[in-house]
């Protein structure tokens, strides 16, 4: 199954490192890490998606959380959450094809982006399954080249994940966050 | 407000963190740091080599439960340093270690004796830091002082550029409560019911083994665990850096488990129906393979690191938090036991398997490992500190040298690192001045760190090292000859005269082959004022009995074949 786990950290020189380096010394397999400024300067926040089957989000989760830079950690997976993945996607095609993909990109709310004589590039945005059932269609149409961001996620409603005052205050308010509990299992 | 450099910085905040004492070795880029030390209360220790500053400051602090400190310059010093800091990362130890750096201009430049140190120690270190403005020093000081002890220690590593130690800055000493940015995260929050549910499942246990570690000592759980131990009737197993966490000689205590522990001890966790694991993390030396893994028991895990909770096994209960506060919480709520069976049935395999097996036998082909730590120990009184290195020896130290007291055994368990004793041992004198220090090491290990036998003449302290020469990389010979046909492919190994190399640097050296002459050497050493060198010339292909093979399950120990009988 896949884990959504939204981070915000320091942003600062090498933290981004230690984050990929505990990962890789635990071994853990990342599906997709991306990493952006939020509303407040000097704070970074990730969105890293793992697949729980090989890797324990609650061990990931911990592990982050141990990142002295970490300011908060939390697993959105349970949560109604919207998540998007932007896509660039170069595909082979002449004038005459053009249409069609254009027809394509239409019907999955994407924008052809740049035209050349022998291509276009498609800018396509949404949750990671309808990116990849619009490349599956252009898949056969011959893509050159493909880049996609990675999910980013957001919590729906009113509950921000964010410390209040953009420097991490110590005093635990600002996102109804309590005490961490790993669980139980049974009993 | 008075100006003060980097360098002066340091060694204000050193001495406001309550540091005396550091371990280190000069060189260009920490040149400003050492210059300034000199206007402050510090003692400094040189060594021989970095790896002994970081292995001292580790000792130190296994030994006083204080932050260590070592210090070195860019480079080599730092790599140098690595192996200390990776056996303090493995034990949970709170060492700090301030490591110069080439100038920030240069920084990237491949500059002489640059090496990019926090890259390096990231991944053996708890946190470390760059510092790139002299502002920032006092406060990241503080921070790497409080990480390396706070919740479960560990090392903490600060780069400070030479250019940083000389600038200037107005200096107050900071004194506002320290937020590390993560601390909401670390808080532990176990609900109350979870006691209650621990206690209820305490009630109906029937079997109960109680797996003490480390983090028994870390917390300073010693007196909480023995109520609970005491009123459950509970036995007591203890893993390699538990002991001394429980005395040994206490009825309720089974002694060590895992690879070499007591044949009743792996067996008692097996049959458990309930396994109390306080502040030990499963490491695959004490659980053997996880397949088979105390299969019917229900698992309470008392522990301070979310991150160790169902990492190698899946626990039924975890109760989060400093082991002393939960059994504090726990305590009241558990009632008294008996367990009669058990404790008939573990009676009965104690006499059946006891771990000291060789401990009457009068051996008829040299002098055995095991009776000279037998006779250490009846010479001290089990009184000692004693400091372990790697192999063997270790183990044997753990079977006939029972430690009744905390700290009393400092040893590398995680990691596992030959050439630890010697230095370690020196850094836990400096920390416990009053006590007599032991070093047990072999010939290989000893071989890795034995220049520091310098520093113990230049800082004029006693520590009286044993070196049990068998002539082989032992432990190793002993995998050789049970799982690859005993070809012994190097782990023979030539040794120098461990007396003339004492003799060489001022230290009475002796060597012992007969088991008679062992006691009137012990005690003739024990009662000079300085420090003394003795190896003793041991049975060459003695083994560790009984053992679990790597991977396989932990009743599965291979034990000695002839048990020798008592005379
Ligand atoms: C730095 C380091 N290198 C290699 C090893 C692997 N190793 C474990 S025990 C051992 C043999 C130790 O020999 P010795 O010091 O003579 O002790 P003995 O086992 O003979 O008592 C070796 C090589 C290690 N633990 N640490
Ligand atoms: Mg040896």
């Amino acid at each position: 199954m896949k884990h959504t786990l939204v981070a915000l950290v320091q942003d600062k020189p090498g933290v981004l490192n230690r984050v990929a380096s505990l990962f890789r010394r635990r071994a853990f397999n990342i599906e997709s890490l991306t990493v952006g400024h939020t509303d407040q300067p000097h704070v970074s926040r990730m969105t890293i998606v793992i697949d729980s089957d090989n890797t324990s989000a609650q061990l990931v989760e911990a592990n982050l959380a141990k990142l002295v830079n970490v300011i908060d950690i939390q697993d959105v997976t349970q949560q109604e959450t919207i998540s998007r993945d932007l896509a660039l996607i170069k595909v082979r095609v002449d004038a005459a094809g053009r249409a069609e993909i254009a027809q394509l990109a239409e019907i999955f709310r994407a924008k052809i982006v740049d035209v050349a004589n022998d291509s276009v590039v498609v800018e396509a945005t949404g949750d990671e399954d309808k990116i990849d059932g619009l490349v599956e269609l252009l898949r056969p149409k011959g893509i050159l080249e493909m880049v996609r961001t990675g999910r980013i996620a957001m919590v729906r409603g009113n509950q921000a994940r964010k410390n209040t005052n953009g420097h991490y205050n110590g005093n635990g308010n600002g996102n109804g966050h309590v005490a961490r509990d790993v669980g139980v299992s049974s009993v | 407000m008075p100006k003060l450099a980097g360098a002066q910085i340091l060694w204000e905040c050193l001495v406001r963190e309550g540091v005396d004492t550091v371990f280190g070795y000069p060189g260009g880029a920490i040149l400003p740091s050492y210059d300034a030390m000199l206007q402050y209360p510090i003692h400094h220790v040189l060594v021989r080599h970095e790896q002994g500053a970081s292995h001292m400051a580790d000792g130190y602090a296994r030994a006083s439960g204080r932050v260590g400190v070592c210090v070195g310059t860019s480079g080599p010093a730092a790599t140098n340093m690595v192996t200390g800091l990776a056996t303090a990362m493995m034990d949970s130890i709170p060492v700090v270690a301030i490591t110069g750096q080439v100038g920030t201009k240069v920084i990237g430049s491949d500059a002489f004796q640059e090496t990019d140190v926090t890259g390096v120690t990231l991944p053996v270190t708890k946190h470390n830091y760059l510092v790139t403005h002299v502002e920032d020093l006092a406060e990241t000081i503080r921070e790497a002082f409080y990480i390396a002890r706070h919740g479960r220690p560990g090392p903490v590593l600060i780069d400070i550029p030479k250019d940083v130690q000389l600038a200037q800055t107005e200096f107050e000493y900071p004194t506002h409560p320290i937020h590390l940015p993560n601390e909401r995260l670390l808080e532990k929050y176990v609900p109350q019911e979870y006691f209650a549910r621990a206690a209820e499942m305490i009630a109906a246990a029937e079997r109960p083994v109680i797996l003490a570690g480390h983090g028994i000592l870390l917390s300073g759980a010693m007196d909480e665990v023995m109520e609970f131990a005491e009123k459950t009737n509970t036995p007591i197993a203890l893993t390699l850096l538990g002991i001394g966490g429980f005395p040994a000689e206490h009825p309720l205590c089974l002694g060590m488990m895992g690879m070499h522990g007591g044949v009743y001890v792996n067996e008692a966790i097996q049959n458990a129906d309930l396994l109390l694991a306080m502040g030990m993390r499963f490491d695959d030396r004490v659980t053997g393979t996880l397949k088979t893994y105390s299969p019917h028991s229900k698992k309470i895990h008392f522990e301070i690191d979310p991150t160790e909770i169902n990492k190698n096994v899946k626990v039924d209960l975890p109760l989060l938090g400093d082991l002393k506060e939960s059994l504090t919480k726990l305590n009241p709520l558990v009632r008294a036991k008996r367990h009669d069976a058990w404790w008939e049935h573990l009676r009965r395999a104690m006499q059946a398997d006891p771990i000291r097996d060789v401990l009457d036998w009068e051996s008829p082909d040299g002098l055995m490992s095991e009776h000279v730590v037998h006779d250490i120990w009846t010479a001290t009184q089990g009184d000692a500190i004693v400091v372990t290195d790697v192999g063997q020896h270790q183990m044997w130290e753990v079977q006939y040298y029972l430690h009744n007291k905390p700290h009393t055994l400092i040893t590398s368990g995680g990691l596992g690192t030959m050439g630890f004793a010697l230095p370690a041992a020196i850094g836990a004198k400096f920390a416990q001045p009053d006590k007599e220090v032991w070093v047990i090491a072999g010939d290989g290990g000893f071989q890795m760190t034995m220049a520091e036998l310098a520093t113990i003449v230049q800082e004029k302290i006693k520590i009286n090292v044993a070196i049990l020469n068998n002539g082989y990389l032992g432990m190793v010979r002993q995998w050789q000859e049970f799982f690859y046909d005993a070809r012994y492919c190097a782990t023979p190994i030539f040794s120098p005269d461990f007396a003339k190399v004492a003799d060489a640097y001022g230290i009475p050296g002796y060597v012992v082959e007969n088991r008679d002459d062992v006691m009137p050497i012990l005690d003739e050493v024990r009662a000079s004022p300085g420090p003394a060198v003795i190896e003793f010339r041991v049975k060459m292909e003695d083994a560790v009995y009984p053992m679990v093979p790597a991977g396989a399950s932990l009743h599965e120990m291979i034990k000695r074949e002839k048990v020798p009988q008592s005379v």
